[in-house]
């Protein structure tokens, strides 16, 4: 139990920590990152910097170590096709993030920072996720319905 | 500590919370086996994908988030953050889950757990999602 459920936990503390340290929760600091033609703030840069840097560290383990110390297997991703999904999604990532300022991390750690606006946030993201899942992933799972 | 040329900008703060950030996703990755995305994360806990981790560690890493903001925010005093109006922010939030979703990541995912793995894929993605957001941040400073 507590093996299981202490690295998500630790992890996830750690993570709201750094956002909000790094001042990720607030909005106007990340639309200021992405306004390059105006009144750039760097600070994303170096927060994304810090993050990329010890976890480049950390991915040499993982060829050298047979399991995940809490976990029998690693369970990481493994596609590699570049879709007009993956594109198509980032854009309209994009466009919200830049929009609010805001991408799920920051709106789940804002939860306990500005309580209103965050649970807009966090309630239209779910919405947007949920939408997809009705226009997509049924699509998907179709075949294997038609199967039984 | 200042940047030259750049008021607004906190480096110290913003780099010291990115190697907290690196070593949350660190923790996950070799004590769980896991890539941190925290789009995949949340709409595991709420039951919108499968994928992934068990439903009850999803929940502890999501109540993790808001846990770390609250003490950091405690530890400096708390915060002021500037947010865009609601009805802005609820249309924003659509976006950004969906996209995340249909893109198969986010800023987390593909942003940190990729790039630093070097994957075509999150590469492609965290440049689009970059020049994307920079578009709409110019676009809406002109209107």
């Amino acid at each position: 139990m507590i093996r299981t459920h202490l690295p998500p936990l630790v992890s996830g503390t750690l993570f709201g920590a750094g956002l909000a340290l790094g001042g990720m929760t607030d909005p106007a600091r990340i639309r200021g990152f992405l306004d390059i033609f105006g009144a750039w703030d760097p600070t994303l840069a170096f927060v994304m910097g810090g993050a990329v840097l010890v976890m480049g560290i950390a991915w040499r383990f993982v060829p050298r170590m047979a399991h995940p110390v809490f976990a029998p297997k690693f369970s990481l991703p493994d596609r590699t096709d570049l879709t007009p999904q993956l594109v198509g999604g980032a854009t309209l990532f994009g466009v919200g993030w830049g929009l609010a300022g805001l991408c799920p991390g920051p709106g789940f750690a804002s939860l306990a920072i500005a309580p209103l606006e965050a649970v807009v946030f966090c309630a239209s993201l779910l919405a947007g996720m949920l939408m997809h899942r009705v226009l997509f992933d049924q699509k998907a799972k179709a075949p294997a319905h038609a199967s039984h | 500590m200042m940047l030259p040329g750049f008021p607004e900008a906190a480096p110290l703060a913003g780099l010291a919370g990115g190697l907290l950030i690196g070593l949350a996703a660190a923790l996950m990755l070799l004590g769980a086996g896991r890539v941190t995305g925290v789009s995949g994360i949340v709409g595991r806990a709420f039951g919108i994908n499968d994928s992934g981790m068990s439903w009850s560690s999803a929940w502890t890493f999501v109540i993790g988030l808001p846990l770390g903001a609250f003490l950091v925010a405690t530890l400096k005093g708390g915060f002021e953050p500037e947010f865009v109006p609601l009805p802005l922010l609820a249309v924003a939030g659509v976006l950004v889950g969906f996209g995340a979703r249909l893109g198969s990541g986010c800023t987390s995912g593909h942003g940190v757990c990729g790039v630093s793995r070097l994957s075509q894929r999150s590469l492609v993605a965290t440049a689009t999602f970059m020049i994307a957001g920079i578009a709409t941040v110019a676009v809406m400073g002109a209107l």
